[in-house]
């Protein structure tokens, strides 16, 4: 605290410059550390589950990567599965900078994909892609964005929490939508619409002919799109100043003439709309028609995704690359252990990251 | 056995030596020490942070010191837990209180030290036990009320019921009158007076000097988390305690009157006259809890004008302040800057029509931590520093460079986060933001606090700086030498209104004091 | 005759309800976010139905599904307040733990990822809807218990006394020497137990063990637990109205007043409407889903 008053100031100087940039190597261990722990308790757990099952986890983890990137087809589910989890792992990420926990992925993504359905279902079949991309882009951002601006404004007008009201609007969204397609929208004996044939979206085995039976989609590169976007509005613009102000210190971004109310609501419904906008990649990259449940839980581990990915789009879209590797390593080694197996391993990723996170900090504040 | 006992009656009551304390990189107590004697009232008194607290939640076992002597009627009690504080009769009423406000009275006091009836809460003999306590001692409140109902002067009886039943023989008080109007403090010295001819032990935490000469048998004097004095109350006098207290700073507090005199500036009678730039009539305010915390104020400030508010903390001060700035419901009144009715305004409305603020709490409000300097510079005006939606980056950088070097921030690199300087380099941000702003009026709220003296010193430049200009600035200060340095009219605020105004030229420490304390009800008796 | 056989239907749809409420009640009145129901029900599930299995007894498998309901809801508080972890964060990860974990050994154990094969259980499998069913269930009788001895324990008793101040006030609490975090500790092994017991309820009223076999239902204690304004018996109440909404859908099936989806609508948007306050604000423990200190 008073270095600069009590030795001489070219000492001082340095001094303080030091730490300066010990801060910042600081802040990127932060980042990092926790992540490689986790990985590390993860081996550890995946190690003692495949030991369990009598299988020998060396094997059971080269399994796994050839399973996922030792080939095209399944590079291509890795990259689709990790395209919604991007979607997801942005909407988790973008609320959690405006210090908000959006635990609705799972329903903005479903009324995302819901939405889009529906106007590809009214539009004319044959128009192509190009055209139909935005308007289905639109159509999802409204449908996830008005499931989660409803928490947001519920907020910021009434002080509702949002983590309790998300979850709620999660079964309540989903029973809704559940209730049209099975009411009222099926194709007999599915849970399905029927086929959209508007505009489809082409697959990447359309470029590259390796990825043939994968469902990776062009939708992967909207996704990669969303996350530049995110991270230049973010780190770029005045809201995306004010929204992270928010995040961090309410009280100092309202000091700072920020509207703390309505950037909670826009956070939300932005979150939202980044939720929906993954539903496209199931619907309409993949199926061709909305099927009800498809999130399956890719909104859930959009939390996990933005937990590890620390809330950078960067870090997002890694974090969804390896997710969405466990994933579909999980169905490479199903043979010799249960795919379940890494469901509990995504899990105690999570756990682990998130008790290694405020552990790290200490040690790394007590260190300087 | 009885040996024992005896040498440990001749002991002191308290005896605290050369105790450590640190959080992180703050040293709270760097070689405290304290001695108090059995069946005194002993007055612990320091300015804000100067580590008074702290030291007594370490004797209240709430912190483990990391060195240092401890005993406690001579038996060590060096890193006790708050249970053994508890069972060797040390209490704490803390400034905020410690009470469960979903639990009644009985329920608190009882806490932790239940009384069953086979395995079931025995309410109906705790709700005895305290209400024969509170009759015993004089300290009325109904046993079985919800303690969020209590208004805060009955839940400070709540708070010293809750020790005394744990049987405290000796009662540490931290800032107890903060929260009370002048009829509770009367009782509660009445209460204090009572326990100190039952022989039992007060230790009392406090910056006010007329609470110490009235209460007091001893003084310690704490300064930057040192002991620097021991004084008998009826030895000593307010000056001389004060003198003390601000040690060091003393002297700083003379060379700012010697700096520049105030009452010298012949203009200050005819500027008052003109337009004000900043003109509050009527304003009301209320607090956290809905109270009213300011009470029908009116004043003006012209240009080139510094009005200082002079005050004990919590008189009403910092809700003014965030209502004039627009982060506090106005409950009546108006506010106008140069004309211009800013009362129904948002903070960045009064930003643009030239209202600039440097708050009270520069770690909650003034500053994002983890923000750059860059960033933290241009905070409350980034709507000024952009090209399209996009923030124009460029300008930022420019700005921080042209101000870190203008204010001397240290380190002088822009992208460090503002979490790693010092907290004059800190406050720095805060004011180079705030006074190179386009603005007319100024709001500065403890402008230097917890800043080192160098420091000081710039920034009260910079103030009387944007005086000169012709700025209208309100000053509201925990530091009398500073108001009485800087201001050019003086007010007092006590219960939410000002007991009085005057220019600098009549101010004085002791003109000012009585006001302060409530003491001087209406006028006249200044002068 | 229809009224009895809707309030034992009723009963029956909401004992699972009331344990999971229970103990959600007592985890978030301690300041400990109870999101991890599902999974603590799950895994008494899971652990309830094995150890019947193993055992031949059911009471064998009540032990079992406590130990496994506690044992992930200690998992969840020492990372929540030894390493100080998101409780949001962790709650969820927590759910998707169990629904892993609990497949996992069911393949390990059963060689199956679907179901356990038959264990022993309460009552006959296919037990009608007259009241006699009511009699061969034990846990129906405990469940209604535990509403009043919850509601004992924490009004009434030291213990209950420390974990209402704990987790309004844990300051407060650490000043007058209670030890915060092993009040909290204890809050969350009571909370396991109780949502144990609400999995072992199904899974040994079905004499099975089945994947995800909770659906959604800790999610339904723990709006109910939002809804009661975190008070056993207000809680209990709200566990009742959910089940009795569900029975009326059931019971209404052939004739389609209502779609299914909107009778399961209403706990979730009750709660979403106590939260916004409409009616008088359900207002959360104060130092709920903060860690001591």
């Amino acid at each position: 605290m008073s270095t600069t008053s009590t030795t001489d100031t070219t000492t001082s100087h340095r001094v303080v410059t030091v730490a300066a940039s010990a801060a910042r190597r600081a802040a990127l261990e932060e980042a990092i550390l926790p992540a490689i722990v986790a990985l590390l308790v993860a081996a550890i757990v995946g190690d003692i589950l495949i030991l369990s099952f009598g299988q020998n986890p060396g094997t059971v983890y080269r399994l796994l990567l050839e399973g996922t990137w030792g080939n095209a087809y399944g590079l291509g589910q890795v990259l689709y599965k990790a395209t919604t989890l991007s979607f997801t792992g942005l909407a988790v990420a973008v609320g959690l900078r405006a210090g908000l926990f959006n635990i609705g992925a799972e329903s903005q993504l479903a009324a995302g994909g819901f939405a889009a359905a529906m106007v590809g279902l009214i539009l004319p079949s044959g128009l192509p892609a190009l055209v139909t991309l935005p308007v289905y882009l639109v159509a999802a951002a409204i449908g996830g964005g008005v499931v989660g601006g409803i928490p947001g404004v519920l907020k910021a007008r009434f002080g509702a929490h949002e983590v309790i009201t998300t979850i709620m609007l999660n079964f309540v969204v989903l029973a809704l939508l559940n209730y049209f397609v099975a009411a009222h929208m099926r194709v007999a004996d599915s849970l399905h619409t029927a086929e959209i044939h508007a505009g489809a979206l082409p697959p990447l085995s359309a470029f590259v002919s390796g990825f043939h039976g994968s469902a990776a989609n062009v939708v992967i590169l909207v996704a990669l799109l969303a996350a530049i976007v995110t991270g230049w509005f973010l780190f770029r613009t005045r809201r995306g100043f004010e929204l992270r102000a928010t995040g961090l210190q309410p009280l100092a971004a309202e000091y700072g003439g920020v509207d703390v109310r309505s950037v909670w609501w826009r956070a939300m419904a932005l979150s939202g709309a980044l939720a929906g906008m993954g539903g496209l990649n199931y619907v309409l990259g993949y199926k061709h028609y909305y099927e009800d449940a498809f999130a399956s839980g890719a909104g859930f581990l959009g939390i996990a995704v933005a937990i590890v990915g620390r809330n950078h789009p960067l870090g997002v879209v890694l974090a969804a690359l390896v997710f969405a590797t466990m994933s579909q390593g999980g169905l490479a080694v199903n043979a010799v252990v249960p795919k379940q197996m890494v469901d509990v391993l995504q899990a105690v990723v999570i756990i682990a990251v998130a008790a290694s996170v405020p552990e790290v900090r200490r040690m790394l504040r007590r260190g300087r | 056995m009885s040996g024992v006992e005896s040498n440990a009656t001749a002991a002191p009551a308290i005896r605290l030596a050369d105790i450590h304390k640190s959080f992180g990189p703050v040293l709270a107590n760097r070689g405290a020490s304290l001695e108090v004697a059995r069946g005194e009232i002993h007055a612990l008194v320091g300015e804000n942070g100067a580590g008074k607290s702290t030291l007594m939640r370490v004797l209240s076992g709430m912190y483990a010191a990391e060195s240092g002597v401890m005993e406690v009627n001579g038996r060590d009690a060096a890193g006790w837990s708050t249970a053994a504080a508890i069972d060797a009769g040390v209490g704490m009423v803390h400034q905020h209180f410690m009470l469960v406000p979903t639990l009644t009275v009985a329920e608190n006091v009882t806490l932790g030290r239940e009384l069953t009836k086979n395995g079931q809460l025995d309410r109906h003999r705790a709700e005895r036990e305290v209400a024969e306590l509170s009759r015993a001692t004089g300290l009325a409140v109904r046993p079985e009320r919800l303690v969020a109902d209590l208004s805060v002067g009955e839940a400070q009886r709540v708070e010293i019921l809750k020790t005394l039943y744990r049987g405290a023989k000796i009662l540490i008080l931290d800032e107890p009158t903060a929260v009370l109007s002048p009829p509770e403090i009367a009782e509660l010295w009445q209460v204090l007076r009572q326990m100190r001819a039952r022989g039992e032990t007060i230790v009392l935490i406090t910056h006010k000097l007329d609470e110490v000469m009235e209460i007091s048998d001893a003084i310690t004097v704490m300064r930057h988390g040192r002991t620097v004095g021991h004084l008998n109350t009826s030895e000593t006098t307010p000056a001389e305690i004060a003198k003390a207290m601000v040690g060091r700073d003393v002297q700083l507090a003379m060379n700012y009157l010697a700096e520049q005199r105030p009452a010298e500036r012949t203009d200050s009678g005819h500027v008052t006259e003109s337009t004000p730039l900043l003109e509050v009539r009527n304003l009301v305010v209320n607090d956290v809890r809905r109270l009213t915390a300011v009470d029908a104020v009116s004043f003006g400030i012209a240009a080139g004008e510094i009005l200082g508010i002079a005050g004990v903390e919590g008189n009403g001060q910092t809700e003014l302040l965030e209502a004039l700035a627009g982060l506090r419901e106005v409950r009546g009144g108006t506010i106008e800057i140069a004309r211009r009715d800013v009362t129904p305004l948002s903070v960045k409305e009064r930003g643009d029509a030239g209202l600039s603020h440097i708050p009270e709490d520069r770690h909650a409000r003034g500053l994002i931590l983890d923000y750059s300097i860059a960033e933290n510079l241009i905070l409350g005006q980034q709507h000024r520093f952009t090209r399209g939606v996009r923030l124009d980056n460029e300008r930022i950088q420019e700005n921080a460079r042209v101000q870190i070097d203008a204010f001397d921030i240290r380190p002088p690199d822009a992208s460090v986060p503002a979490r790693a300087l010092s907290g004059g380099n800190q406050q720095k941000i805060v004011i180079a933001r705030e006074m190179s702003r386009a603005f007319q009026v100024l709001l500065a709220a403890q402008p230097t606090r917890g800043v080192d003296v160098g420091a000081i010193e710039f920034i009260h430049a910079r103030l009387r700086e944007a005086r000169d200009a012709g700025k209208a600035i309100l000053l509201v200060s925990a530091d009398l030498a500073e108001i009485l340095a800087l201001s050019d009219r003086i007010a007092v605020m006590y219960g939410g209104k000002f007991a009085t105004v005057m220019p600098r030229s009549q101010a004085s420490e002791e003109v000012l004091g009585p006001y302060m304390t409530g003491a001087t009800s209406g006028r006249g008796h200044a002068a | 005759m229809i009224i009895i056989a809707f309030l034992v239907q009723t009963l029956r749809i909401a004992i699972p309800y009331l344990f999971a409420a229970i103990g959600g009640v007592v985890s978030e009145r301690s300041g400990l976010i109870a999101i991890g129901l599902e999974g603590y029900m799950l895994s008494g599930a899971f652990c309830g139905a094995l150890a019947s299995y193993y055992s031949g007894s059911a009471w064998v498998g009540l032990l079992g599904a406590m130990a496994g309901g506690i044992a992930v809801a200690l998992l969840y508080a020492v990372t929540v307040i030894r390493f100080r972890a998101d409780q949001v964060v962790v709650g969820i990860a927590i759910n998707l733990l169990v629904i892993g974990a609990t497949r996992f050994f069911l393949r390990l154990a059963f060689h199956s990822s679907a179901n356990s094969p038959r264990v022993p259980g309460f009552g006959a499998e296919q037990s009608g809807t007259g009241v006699g069913a009511l009699a061969h269930n034990p846990l129906i009788w405990w469940g209604i218990f535990a509403v009043p001895l919850m509601s004992w324990s924490l009004y009434r008793t030291p213990i209950g006394l420390w974990i209402r101040a704990v987790g309004e006030h844990p300051a407060a609490a650490s000043s007058v020497g209670i030890r915060v975090n092993r009040v909290r500790y204890v809050a969350a092994a009571w909370s396991g137990m109780f949502a144990g017991l609400g999995g072992a309820y199904l899974a040994l009223d079905q004499h099975q063990f089945s994947a995800e076999m909770t659906a959604g239902r800790g999610f339904i204690a723990l709006a109910a637990v939002i809804f009661g304004r975190w008070d056993p018996f207000r809680a209990a109440l709200a566990c009742l109205l959910f089940a009795a909404a569900e029975t009326l859908q059931i019971q209404l099936q052939g004739a389609q007043i209502i779609p299914s989806q909107f009778v399961e609508m209403i706990p979730y948007v009750l709660t979403i409407v106590a939260l916004a306050g409409v009616v008088g604000r359900a207002v959360p423990p104060a130092a709920l889903g903060k860690v001591a200190e």
